[in-house]
């Protein structure tokens, strides 16, 4: 009988702990987010909405690194996105299942998994130097979309399983052929949860700063940039560079750029996950 | 007749291009795996032919940028894997408990609503985490600890086990929900409580799913860059004390990167090299789970 009681006390404790290890992770978030606000908010105006970088904090703003990140964001997004779903489709509609595709297979889960920053590396090598590109907005771009080819990818993949067989016998019994069924039948369906995946590789690409960083992205830019072979910032590596000053004024703007950071990237990942909700109740119908 | 035949030869032909097309596109996958390696090998060459394999295994002090030159890999090797075992020790028994909590415990609607808040943690760009380290975490810690530097790998670590909690949480629950029910249910049968389930049948026999979400999380907190190079310094040092400045491969790679090293030179070539241990370490990491993952898929299924 006692053994019987501390089992069960044991049991209330774990289901104590468990509360207490799911809210960690959101407290410290939480926490984290109040001081930003309490730091940055003051700072947060207009003004520093479309300053250009100085070197005293009270005038300094974000106007060229967000120039900058929107850029990245639209570049690498026109780049990225076709050749992802591409390679998704192909890899789930005709990869038949040979060599060639279970290496594919094997080689895009390890590119998932190499560090951002050898990224950098390889976009320094190949898009600034050898393709000559320099450290320009396209050289950053082509490295971010390399960076996140294996999110787009995979999440292709996973939309088009989902698309019922019964869809594409349909099609195919109406005398349509493969890439008419693909084109008309399986990408409409599937297109909710494709762009779901593609959002959230963009949030990840432009919170990114270390690949940046490599590939010659720069702290201080004086204007913003017109042509995708200017030199750039992103909010990150702006971010970066003013938390590494000692003054105050600077954690402060660094602070205020963080909330505009969040913004975006909240604002990407709930649009993601209201378009994958609306994906699923419809796949369920 | 003759139209109908012609209009379908064109069909042919824009089906045969329109795979290739694709084929094409999921090619690049390849190149980009061969381009890193091979980019990695060439300056690492070119790297080796000056400083000998034995010293950079061997030596332990890394000064590629003083007059004094060193390039022994240990002192930043080592602290990578301290700021990653701090975040592990951290990610690891909370994400594993959140997973067995949320699996055994919680009802489905709690599971599915707090999924999408914890995967927000991954969400959050890391040089925010950053900031949080230095700005938050240290100044608090100093606190506590005296004599404790500004920079330093304990909170850099401890923040970074913060952000990696969903990689061992989200992984781990998938494992644990894989886990056939008939396995708990006779284990309720015998009369067993819900913690006595989760530690003696379900972690068991989840436990190649929970491996590989560890390992997985290890080579996430080995590559992350910007946390460790905003709170944990630029200094590469041999050292297991978490309160003193460190150096990791990922943030040396960044301080080269914002000097301004000519491009050829041995300065600029050690990025490539710290670049290659990375890239091994992550990818046998890599592969350990995913060959793990292969194992584990074979039970269920």
């Amino acid at each position: 009988m006692n053994n019987q009681v501390k089992n069960r006390i044991k049991d209330k404790l774990f289901s104590i702990w468990g509360w207490i290890s799911v809210s960690i992770g959101i407290v410290a978030l939480a926490v984290f987010i109040i001081d930003i606000l309490f730091d940055g908010l003051p700072v947060l105006s207009f003004r520093f909405l479309t300053s250009l970088p100085s070197r005293i904090p009270e005038k300094a703003g974000i106007f060229t690194a967000m120039m900058g990140t929107v850029w990245i964001f639209i570049l690498t997004a026109v780049i990225a996105f076709p050749l992802g779903v591409a390679s998704g489709v192909y890899l789930e509609e005709y990869g038949i299942k040979n060599r060639l595709s279970k290496l594919l297979e094997i080689n895009i889960a390890n590119l998932a998994g190499v560090p951002s920053i050898i990224y950098g590396l390889l976009g320094l090598e190949i898009f600034v130097r050898i393709f000559r590109l320099g450290n320009s907005i396209l050289a950053g771009s082509l490295t971010l979309a390399l960076l996140i080819l294996p999110i787009i990818i995979v999440s292709t993949r996973e939309a088009i399983k989902a698309v019922p067989q019964s869809l594409r016998d349909a099609s195919y019994a109406l005398g349509a052929t493969k890439w008419q069924t693909i084109w008309y039948q399986v990408l409409p369906a599937s297109f909710g949860g494709i762009l779901t995946g593609v959002i959230l590789a963009l949030s990840r690409a432009i919170g990114e700063a270390a690949p940046l960083i490599v590939v010659g992205a720069l702290a201080y830019v004086p204007f913003a940039p017109t042509s995708p072979m200017d030199n750039f910032s992103v909010l990150p590596i702006q971010i970066f560079n003013w938390i590494s000053r000692p003054q105050k004024g600077f954690i402060q703007n660094a602070a205020a750029a963080i909330i505009v950071l969040l913004i975006i990237t909240f604002l990407l990942n709930g649009i993601a996950m209201y378009m994958r909700n609306r994906w699923q109740r419809k796949m369920k119908i | 007749m003759l139209i109908l035949s012609d209009k379908m030869k064109k069909r042919k032909i824009i089906e045969f291009s329109i795979e290739k097309l694709l084929l094409a596109s999921s090619l690049i996958s390849i190149l980009t795996t061969g381009g890193i390696i091979i980019v990695l090998t060439i300056e690492g060459v070119a790297f080796f032919k000056e400083v000998s394999v034995i010293d950079f295994l061997t030596d332990t002090e890394w000064t590629p940028l003083f007059t004094q030159k060193h390039f022994g890999i240990l002192p930043l090797l080592s602290g990578t894997i301290l700021t990653s075992f701090i975040a592990i020790a951290v990610a690891l028994p909370i994400g594993l408990s959140i997973a067995v909590f949320l699996s055994e415990y919680s009802s489905v609607r709690f599971r599915e609503l707090i999924k999408p808040v914890l995967e927000l943690l991954a969400a959050v760009p890391t040089v925010i985490y950053g900031f949080f380290a230095l700005i938050v975490v240290t100044p608090f810690l100093q606190k506590l600890i005296p004599g404790m530097s500004s920079f330093n790998s304990l909170s850099a670590g401890l923040v970074m086990g913060i952000m990696i909690i969903p990689y061992v949480s989200s992984l781990s629950q998938d494992a644990l929900l894989a886990v056939p029910s008939s396995l708990r249910e006779a284990s309720y049968g015998m009369g067993a409580t819900r913690l006595q389930t989760s530690v003696k049948v379900m972690i068991p026999a989840a436990s190649s799913g929970i491996i590989v979400s560890v390992i997985l999380a290890i080579s996430r907190a080995v590559g992350e860059t910007m946390i460790v190079a905003i709170a944990a310094g630029q200094q590469p040092r041999l050292t297991l004390n978490p309160l003193v400045p460190v150096e990791t491969i990922t943030a040396y790679i960044v301080q080269v990167s914002l000097g301004d090293v000519p491009h050829g030179s041995l300065e600029y070539r050690t990025i490539f090299a710290a670049g290659i241990t990375l890239f091994v370490f992550t990818l046998i990491l890599n592969n350990i789970s995913y060959w793990f993952k292969r194992k584990y898929q074979e039970k269920y299924e």
